[in-house]
């Protein structure tokens, strides 16, 4: 018999939950509560002595101080309704597992694979609230893909006697069959074996029940079926979901791998070849180490260390449950890092965020016609994914120090969630290089981490697709950091002792793309799934084979280490089983009690998919200048333009991720007397002992895109690099990452304007002499469903591509900031300012759309590497010699922004002049201070320092003295045409800054 | 001089301060090593060997059920006798956020009725309902603590969910006459917060930021002293960095979270 506990807070004690509610409640969804509290419920599904239970709930659930506990339910608390949030079956419960724990460590006792502490919440309403309110409030508290909800008024609770025992186990019929599905069909048979999966039965009314997409188009499927008529046989289910999962375009990228136009793969000759073309001409100085060929991109940090980095995105799943995404995102791109070489701690993790309009107030777009089903308010999207990679970060101790948020209406239907990972690697381990690894014949094909359920079922080729109303839902699953800090504890004590001679991680397509991939190395593998750990019973062979079950690596450990790294497992409380061992018969083999349920030749696995042939073009936009006439209040605009949504203060989730953790914060992500203005960039120490330090910042820009995506994307790696560059990086010794996040990219329009993406990638890459050492695509960022009336409705996102830079620090005391230090230090501009307001913040502010849209367009900024490599290289030189107090990128704002934030985290003002600020052939004074050109910042120096400064910047850089410090409040800037257009208190500019996302 | 005092940095479970903790106490001068847990329960390493034992910071279990609760019953059911043993012994032992959630709830501060080992305090939710990661002014309010002896004020980083010192008013007035509220939040000018946010960015009672036991050799704190060891981590090391150049000085090197670990290395020789 199962047992409740509830635990409550004591009359008197700050509720932060509850509350936490009530104001969410009246914020978001306008209904005012007198008060809401917030009970922990325990559901124990096995059987306990009553004094075993009274045990567990004093000792374990209840804080003596600030709780108290019931078995059973609080019959005595005054409430009008009361609702309950719980897990559906098969979710994972990390409080439960963790309770589950603690109470065999607690009571000695065992618990069978079946018996669980189940966790849930209950919320307990005061005030006037109707029954629909309380349904509303409800819908609010939970999610349905991954929540069961329930609600109550206090009469039906106390003739009830509380809410009721629910337990969320799952059963699942037992399920060991291997299918063999007949491709010998006709095309459309294939199709809809591709769209909808294989069979897996019919329901009580006859219809067809399929598994899930495979997004196996039909030369894919031809060809599969062409393979297996040389094995004289069709291919069974297992086979066909493992083809899937390797070819899907999560795993093989084949859109970016397809013969385009006239180009051979764009990955392939213009990010890859970009950076072989960088290390020719590096030559000795060539810091790559490993790229491209694992699970993130490694580089020289020095002659001891090695770093690896690695960032990765989470849309989908984030659409649907955005804690859920976000967290798995975050904790699995750990594993990147985790898995490279053969290991690496973690130092350092990076998000960037795409969203709607969080104040967005009109019908939210339904994934099906009826209107039954609304995505998520761009505001829940928000709020879901920020605690997501909030608890993914801080609960793994690893910071956070560097981030973005993006705001545009069109990333209302798919969010943009992107993560990263920096690891840190000793050069060697026991004398071999630690970003070599390789399995051999022999070795045994360890699991180590989570087990295998039903979650994350068809996640790779999942997010291949676009997402609509039959997105499966097994692709949604939750992220439980602490299990994967255990098993990356235990996996560095495993390297340092050589326990293992291979390790990846199981990420998308799980065991059956962790085993394909690590089976390359030594010429083949077989893996028994029998062997494989599930959470519970029932699961397909299929299933366990792809199954993206979450904190889970694998690893080639020779038979003289199993022992030894079995019991280090072991003792370090991770599960690690063997299932399999790696051959060299040059077969990917797949066993279930003895029955063959996989055997594919690795080559077909790997190499056997047919490349995509696709043609693109390219309309470049038609559009005009802005013509509309310069504000006349210059000081009201600027104020409205630090408010806006996508240059406004990100304090509100700064403050919420540990940036501090490991000791090695040096540049952090705000800086200030008030400790409240963004850097440009973040820098660790991640060696603590040494004085040598990484820079990373990021380049996002889609805005630009609207106009050409060429110069979008030579805009993003000048923003990425130059933002490493403000804070005192070395320009030769950047690395960059790619993210690009397409949309539709089965049309010629959108592959043209990828094309012209990567190509600037190749141009600027090698330009600048920054190899790429890792990247990621996602094609299919659109969302297909309906209007308030019913209406078709597609939602893309803008053509998105993410630079991210790491660079080299030479020594972290001559790092700088963006704050202004004293009055009378003359303020610079270095670079030069050009009439180029085509995709800028304020265009966009002062046309009220976007650039896509007929208006104003305006010209995009240039990027001239060779020049402004001069300028970075000037810039490192004064800042490595103490020359600069202080230096702010030009980026989003303009000239405009840098001297803002310059000011704001100064506290101290500006007085300046636009006509000295190397604009040239610029008429506009809205265009000087709030054109994007770039290359730029704005630099202070001190009196004594400033003819040391301009001698060491050379004669190359085009600087110019346009102001300088005033210890008064305002900033204030001469015209072009002579007189003050800028007369503004830093005051009012900081509180717009600071109010638009002061939640 | 003496020979190196040796330091058990507690690890594993979701500890995660453990490396940066280590480094500390060999800055320090001490032989500082990571032990996990269970290495301790299966009795393969003892604390009889070491002087010094640290509970690190981090998400011990996840702070799932309650912050350093898990942990503190792990620890108090198989390792009761050896903590007891050793802290009887006249060594050391400190808890930093999370591992001073752990000390709370497993009753080592401030263990006002020594020897029985009650929970007396307990670290709970912060007012705000959220996590916080912000540098704060703590001021050293007690002469008893090993840990702080010689620091007036010091600037810490704090990052945490769950900081709030609650106690009945009578265990507060006791730890206060005692000596035993070693730390408090204060203003930039070394005033008390008086419960101002940000200042004291957790509303925890009458602004206590860390808590020793009645020997003074327990100490627990929320703040991190182990995230400032160096200059460089200070939120306002650039401007500083700044006025001392102008006046034509040298920037340090050390940060001034060392003097805690510094403190506790000197207590042995």
């Amino acid at each position: 018999m199962a047992v409740r506990i509830e635990v409550r807070f004591k009359e008197g004690v700050v509720d932060a939950a509850g509350e936490a509610v009530r104001t969410a409640v009246e914020r978001d969804l306008g209904i005012d509560l007198a008060s809401v509290r917030s009970v922990e419920v325990y559901t124990i599904d096995r059987e306990l002595k009553a004094s075993e239970v009274g045990r567990v709930a004093e000792r374990l659930f209840t804080d003596p101080l600030t709780q108290e506990y019931v078995v059973g339910s609080f019959v005595d608390a005054q409430f009008d309704w009361a609702i309950e949030v719980g897990f559906l079956p098969g979710v994972t419960d990390n409080v439960g597992n963790t309770a589950r724990n603690a109470v065999i460590d607690l009571l000695g006792v065992t618990f069978s694979d079946t018996e669980k502490v189940y966790v849930s919440r209950m919320f307990l309403l005061s005030g006037d609230v109707t029954e629909d309110d309380a349904a509303f409030v409800a819908s609010h508290l939970s999610n349905p893909l991954i929540q069961r909800v329930g609600w109550k008024t206090r009469g039906d609770f106390l003739e009830d006697m509380g809410m009721g025992l629910a337990l969320p186990r799952v059963i699942l019929p037992p399920a060991d069959r291997i299918d063999e599905v007949d491709l010998e069909v006709s095309d459309e048979e294939l199709m809809v074996l591709s769209r909808r999966g294989v069979l897996e039965g019919t329901d009580e009314d006859g219809s067809e029940l399929r598994r899930g997409p495979l997004a196996l188009d039909l030369e894919q499927l031809h060809v599969i079926r062409d393979y297996f008529r040389g094995e004289g046989r069709n291919p069974t289910d297992v086979e066909l979901e493992s083809l899937a999962q390797t070819w899907s375009e999560h795993c093989k990228h084949t859109i970016f791998a397809a013969q385009l136009d006239e180009v051979d793969s764009l990955y392939k000759t213009c990010i890859k070849g970009a950076t072989e073309r960088v290390r020719q001409m590096k030559g000795k100085d060539d810091p790559c180490l490993s790229v491209f060929s694992d699970n993130a991109g490694v580089i020289r940090f020095n002659s001891k260390w090695s770093v690896c980095y690695k960032v990765e995105t989470h849309n989908s799943p984030s659409a649907l449950d955005p804690y859920g995404g976000a967290i798995t995102g975050i904790v699995g791109v750990n594993r990147d890092p985790l898995g490279t070489g053969k290991g690496s701690h973690l130092v350092m993790n990076m998000y960037g965020f795409c969203f709607g309009d969080p104040d967005y107030d009109e019908p939210l777009p339904t994934r099906d016609p009826e209107g039954m089903t609304p995505i998520l308010h761009p505001k829940v999207i928000f709020e879901g994914v920020r605690r997501g990679v909030e608890d993914g970060g801080n609960k793994s101790g690893i910071p956070t120090p560097l981030g973005f948020i993006v705001f545009d209406e069109r990333y209302m239907g798919k969010p943009l969630v992107f993560v990263g990972t920096v690891g840190l690697m000793p050069a060697y381990i026991g004398g071999l290089r630690s970003y070599e690894k390789k399995a051999r014949r022999g070795d045994l094909i360890v699991m180590a981490g989570g087990r295998v359920g039903k979650d994350g079922i068809h996640g790779a080729t999942f997010s291949s697709e676009g997402l609509h109303a039959g997105s499966p839902m097994g692709a949604v699953q939750i992220g439980d950091p602490i299990t994967q800090k255990k098993l990356g504890d235990a996996q560095l004590e495993a390297r340092d002792r050589k326990l293992y001679s291979s390790v990846t991680d199981c990420g998308a397509g799980g065991i059956s793309c962790s085993c394909g991939e690590m089976a390359l190395e030594s010429g083949g593998c077989e893996v028994n799934l029998d062997q494989v750990p599930v959470k519970y019973s029932g699961l397909a062979p299929y299933a366990v084979w792809i199954s993206e079950s979450q904190e889970r690596m694998t690893y080639a450990v020779p038979p003289a280490k199993l022992d030894e790294f079995l019991e280090l497992m072991r003792s370090r409380d991770v599960e690690a089983t063997v299932v399999g061992r790696f051959t060299d018969s040059g077969r990917c083999v797949v066993k279930l009690a003895g029955r063959s349920a996989m055997d594919v030749d690795l080559t077909f696995l790997h190499e056997g998919l047919p490349r995509m042939h696709l043609s693109s073009s390219w309309t470049p936009p038609e559009g005009r200048e802005p013509d509309f006439e310069v504000p006349a209040d210059m000081g009201e605009t600027f104020e409205q333009l630090m408010g806006r949504l996508n240059l406004c203060s990100r304090e509100y989730v700064v403050r919420q991720y540990d940036h501090e953790v490991q000791g090695g914060s040096v540049i952090k992500p705000l800086t200030g007397v008030e400790l409240d203005v963004h850097n440009d960039a973040a820098v660790i120490r991640p060696v603590l002992g040494s004085n040598e330090g990484l820079a990373l910042a990021c380049g996002i820009l889609p805005w630009y895109g609207d106009i050409d995506t060429y110069g979008m994307a030579a805009a993003c790696i000048d923003t990425a690099i130059r933002g490493v560059v403000a804070v005192g990086a070395d320009p030769d010794e950047v690395a960059l990452l790619d993210n690009f996040c397409w949309c539709s990219s089965d049309e010629p329009e959108r592959l043209g304007q990828l094309k012209r993406a990567a190509q600037a990638c190749y141009d600027y890459a090698t330009a600048y002499g920054a190899p790429f050492i890792s990247g990621k695509d996602s094609m299919f960022n659109d969302f297909k469903g309906y209007d308030a009336d019913g209406e078709p409705l597609k939602i893309s996102v803008p053509p998105t591509l993410l630079v991210s830079s790491i660079a080299k620090v030479h020594d972290v005391t001559s790092c700088i900031d963006v704050q202004a230090m004293k009055p009378g230090d003359s303020v610079y501009v270095i670079g030069v300012t050009r009439d180029e307001l085509g995709g800028s913040e304020y265009l966009g502010m002062m046309t009220g759309r976007r650039a896509s849209s007929p208006g104003p367009v305006g010209t995009l900024p240039a990027v001239n590497a060779q020049a402004f490599l001069e300028i970075y290289r000037g810039m490192h030189r004064a800042i490595r010699g103490g020359l600069i107090a202080s230096a702010a990128s030009c980026g989003r704002g303009g000239l405009g922004a840098a001297l803002a934030r310059t000011a704001m985290a100064g506290g101290l003002g500006i007085v300046g002049d636009l006509s000295q600020a190397g604009a040239f052939g610029v008429t506009r004074t809205d265009a000087v201070l709030f054109s994007e050109s770039q290359g730029r910042f704005v630099v202070t120096v001190a009196p004594d320092r400033k003819d040391a400064f301009e001698i060491e910047m050379g004669a190359a850089v085009p600087l110019q003295l346009m102001g300088q410090i005033s210890d008064g409040p305002n900033i204030t800037l001469r015209g072009l045409e002579g007189g003050n257009v800028v007369d503004v208190a830093v005051a009012r500019l900081k509180a717009a800054y600071k109010k638009t996302l002061d939640w | 001089m003496g020979a190196k005092p040796r330091a058990l940095v507690l690890t594993g479970y979701g500890i995660n301060c453990d490396r940066e903790t280590r480094f500390a106490f060999e800055l320090a001068g001490a032989l500082a090593e990571r032990v996990h847990v269970n290495d301790l329960i299966a009795d393969k390493t003892r604390l009889e060997g070491y002087q010094i034992l640290a509970f690190p910071g981090g998400f011990s279990f996840g702070d799932d059920i309650g912050s350093g609760k898990v942990l503190a019953n792990k620890v108090q059911t198989h390792l009761g006798d050896q903590v007891a043993g050793f802290i009887d012994d006249e060594k050391l032992v400190i808890g930093i956020c999370n591992g001073f959630q752990v000390l709370a709830k497993y009753g080592l501060v401030p263990r006002l009725d020594a020897p029985k080992i009650r929970q007396s305090i307990t670290v709970t939710f912060n007012d705000s309902g959220r996590f916080e990661d912000r540098w704060v002014h703590v001021k050293n309010t007690s002469e008893k603590c090993v840990f702080t002896k010689g620091i007036g004020r010091l600037d810490l980083p704090v990052a945490h969910g769950e900081g709030k010192v609650v106690a009945d008013e009578q265990t507060i007035r006791r730890l206060e006459d005692e000596g035993c509220a070693v730390l408090r939040y204060v203003d930039e000018k070394g005033e008390p917060a008086g419960g101002r946010f940000a200042l004291n960015p957790n509303g925890s009672t009458n602004d206590i930021a860390g808590i020793c036991d009645s020997t003074g050799r327990v100490f627990g704190l929320m703040p991190h002293p182990e995230r400032y060891l160096y200059f460089t981590n200070h939120p306002h090391w650039t401007r500083m960095r700044d006025e001392i150049r102008r006046q034509g000085g040298r920037p340090p090197e050390a940060g001034a979270g060392r003097e805690i670990f510094e403190n506790a290395v000197a207590y042995f020789r």
